[in-house]
C-alpha cells in the first residue's frame, strides 16, 4: 500500500491540475449517482434516468452556444425533460416507456441543432465529443464549486426525503396509504435525478452519465438488502470506479507512447466489470434470490 | 431536392422508414424502448472500427449490432431488464468513445454518425441497404402472427407453444438488422426517435393492429420525407427534424384522442 501511495506520489499524479479537478467532479459525480441511483433502480426508472441525461446533452450543447455554465445547461435540460416526463404520463407503467420514449427522442433532436449549430457558428469543433463523451481532464477549475453546490443539493433533498422516498420507491401503495403525497416525492426525487444527472454529464459525459447512475446502484442492489448498505457499497463501487479510471486514463499516456486513452471508456469499463463481479458474487453467496425483475415482464427472456 | 444525386437518398429512407414502421409497432407493443435506444448506439462503435480497418461500415454496424444483441439477452437474464440494456448501452458507447479518439476522423463525420446525414448514400451502398430491408420485411411476414400474439398477449402466446425467448430473439434481430441499415442515414441517437415516435402516434389513434400498422406506416414515412426536405432546405440536421416531428406526431395524436374522450365519442378510427 504504501509503495503504491509512493508511486502515485512521484508520477506527479496528484500534483497536476486537471487531475485534481477532475477527481474533485468525479467524486461529486460518483457520491450523489451512488444515493441517487439506488432511489432509481428500485423504482424501476433506469430508462427514465438514461432518458434525462440523454436529453441533457442539449443543454450541454446549448451552453456552448450561449457562453454559460455548461453545468446549468445540463441542468436546466434535465429538468425541462423530467417534467416533461411527468407532464406525458410516466407514473402510469404503461404510459412510462414510450412518454420517456418520445421527451428521449424530443431532446435528443433538438441536441442535434444546437451541436449543429455550435459546430457552425462558434469555432467550438469538438463539442460533440466533449458533451456526449466527456473530456474530464479539460473541466475548467472554475466548475468545481457549482459541481459541489449541485452535489450538496442532492444530498439535503435525499437526507431530507430519505423515509418517504424510499417508502414511495419500494412499495408506492403502501406509501400512499400512509398518507405520502406520492406526486411531490416523484417530482422531488427527479429534480434531485436531474441535478446528480447534470454532475455526471459534466464528468463523464451526457451519454455516459447512465454509467455511473445505473451501474454502480445496480450492482449494490445485488449485493445488498438493505437500502443503506446498498447506497455504501453504490458509493464505494462508484468511487472505485471514477478514481481508478481517472488513473488509468493518466497512465495510458505511457502505456501507449503518447496516446492517452479518454477518461470515459476506463471509468464505464470499470463500472460494467464491477457489475459483472456483484452479479457473480450475489449468484455464488445466493443473495439476489428476490431480486427479480420488476418491468415489462411480458417480454422476459 | 430530386436531383440526381438526391435520389439513393430517397428511395433508401423511404425504404427504411418503410421497415422501421414495423418494427417500431412492435417496439411500441412490447414496450421495448429502452432496447431500441439501446441497440443503435450499440451498433455505433461499429462504424468507428470499420473507419479505423478500412473495411465497409454496414459491416462494422452489423457486426457490433449483433454482439449489442447477444450480450443484451446475456445480461438481461442475469438481472433486472433496464438495468442490463443501459449498461450494454453505456459499454458499448465507451468503446466507441475510445475508439472515435483513435481514428483521426474529425469531427463533423463523427456527428454525422451521431445525428445522421441526409447525403450519404451512394449507388454502392444502396444494394445492401435495400436488401436488408426486403430480408426484415420477410421476416416479419414469417413472424407476424405469433410475435404479435406474445406481445399482446404472452400467456395466450405460451398456450401455443410460441415460446417467448425465441420471440425475444426475433424481434432483437429484426430491430438489429433495421438499425444497422438506418444508422449511417438518420443517425445513431435518431433512429429511435423514428422507430418510436410514428408508431406510438398511430396506437394513441386507434386499437386495430392492422389499422396502426398502415398509420405507423404513413406516419413514418411522413416523418423522414419531411425531415430530408427541411434538412435539404435550412441544412439544419436531419435528426433535429425527425426528433421534433415525432415528438410532434404523438403529442398531437394523444391530444386528439383525449378531446375525443372528452366529447364522450370515442371514434375508434
Amino acid at each position: 500500500m504504501w509503495n503504491l501511495w509512493m508511486l502515485l506520489k512521484n508520477s506527479g499524479f496528484f500534483a497536476s491540475g486537471p487531475v485534481q479537478t477532475a477527481l474533485i467532479v468525479g467524486t461529486c459525480a460518483a457520491l450523489v449517482s451512488a444515493v441517487i441511483g439506488v432511489f432509481t433502480i428500485l423504482r424501476g426508472d433506469a430508462f427514465a434516468g438514461h432518458a434525462l441525461a440523454d436529453v441533457s446533452s442539449a443543454g450541454g450543447a446549448a451552453s456552448f452556444l450561449l457562453g454559460i455554465n455548461p453545468l446549468l445547461g445540463f441542468l436546466g435540460m434535465a429538468w425541462i425533460a423530467a417534467f416533461g416526463m411527468e407532464f406525458l404520463g410516466v407514473r402510469k407503467v404503461r404510459e412510462r416507456d414510450l412518454a420517456t420514449g418520445i421527451v428521449l427522442g424530443a431532446g435528443l433532436g433538438l441536441s442535434a441543432l444546437f451541436l449543429y449549430l455550435d459546430v457552425t457558428t462558434t469555432s467550438t469543433t469538438g463539442a460533440a465529443v466533449s458533451v456526449m463523451f466527456g473530456s474530464m481532464f479539460s473541466i475548467p477549475q472554475s466548475l468545481i464549486g457549482p459541481a459541489l453546490t449541485a452535489s450538496a443539493g442532492v444530498f439535503l433533498l435525499v437526507g431530507l426525503l430519505y423515509r418517504p422516498m424510499m417508502l414511495t420507491a419500494v412499495d408506492p401503495d403502501l406509501a400512499a396509504a400512509r398518507g405520502i403525497p406520492l406526486r411531490w416525492i416523484g417530482l422531488l426525487q427527479l429534480l434531485a435525478l436531474g441535478l446528480a444527472v447534470a454532475v455526471c454529464a459534466l464528468a463523464i459525459g451526457a451519454v455516459l452519465a447512465t454509467a455511473l447512475l445505473i451501474g454502480p446502484a445496480g450492482a449494490a442492489i445485488r449485493l445488498s438488502r438493505r437500502p443503506a448498505q446498498a447506497i455504501c457499497w453504490a458509493i464505494a463501487i462508484g468511487l472505485t470506479a471514477v478514481w481508478g479510471g481517472i488513473w488509468m486514463a493518466y497512465e495510458s499516456y505511457y502505456w501507449f507512447s503518447g496516446n492517452a486513452w479518454p477518461v470515459s471508456f476506463f471509468v464505464v469499463t470499470l463500472v460494467f466489470l464491477f457489475y459483472l463481479a456483484a452479479v457473480l458474487v450475489a449468484k455464488v453467496a445466493g443473495l439476489s434470490a428476490r431480486s427479480k425483475p420488476v418491468s415489462w415482464p411480458h417480454c422476459e427472456v | 431536392m430530386f436531383s440526381s444525386f438526391m435520389i439513393n437518398t430517397w428511395i433508401a429512407a423511404t425504404a427504411i422508414a418503410f421497415v422501421a414502421a414495423f418494427i417500431g409497432f412492435f417496439v411500441v407493443v412490447r414496450r421495448s424502448a429502452f432496447a431500441a435506444h439501446a441497440l443503435p448506439l450499440g451498433a455505433f462503435p461499429g462504424a468507428a472500427a470499420a473507419n479505423l480497418l478500412g473495411i465497409d461500415p454496414l459491416i462494422g454496424l452489423l457486426v457490433f449490432v449483433g454482439m449489442g444483441v447477444l450480450l443484451l439477452r446475456q445480461l438481461v437474464r442475469m438481472g433486472r431488464r433496464d438495468v442490463g440494456t443501459g449498461l450494454v448501452l453505456v459499454l458499448f458507447l465507451g468503446v466507441g468513445a475510445l475508439l472515435l479518439s483513435m481514428t483521426s476522423a474529425y469531427a463533423p463525420a463523427v456527428f454525422s454518425l451521431l445525428f445522421g446525414e441526409v447525403l450519404g448514400v451512394s449507388d454502392a451502398d444502396l444494394w445492401p441497404i435495400l436488401g436488408i430491408c426486403a430480408l426484415v420485411v420477410t421476416g416479419i411476414a414469417l413472424y407476424f402472427r405469433p410475435l404479435l400474439l406474445d406481445s399482446t398477449f404472452p400467456d395466450l402466446a405460451a398456450l401455443q407453444g410460441i415460446r417467448a425467448a425465441r420471440m425475444d430473439l426475433v424481434f432483437l434481430t429484426l430491430l438489429a438488422l433495421v438499425t444497422a441499415t438506418a444508422l449511417p442515414v438518420v443517425g445513431a441517437f435518431l433512429v429511435f426517435t423514428l422507430l418510436v415516435g410514428p408508431p406510438a402516434a398511430a396506437q394513441a389513434l386507434s386499437g386495430n393492429p392492422m389499422r396502426v400498422l398502415v398509420l405507423s406506416v404513413v406516419f413514418a414515412e411522413g416523418c423522414i420525407w419531411s425531415a430530408i426536405a427541411l434538412s435539404y432546405w435550412t441544412n439544419w440536421p436531419i435528426g433535429f427534424f425527425v426528433g421534433t416531428i415525432g415528438a410532434g406526431l404523438f403529442t398531437v395524436a394523444r391530444s386528439y384522442r383525449h378531446w375525443n374522450q372528452r366529447q364522450r365519442n370515442f371514434v375508434v378510427l
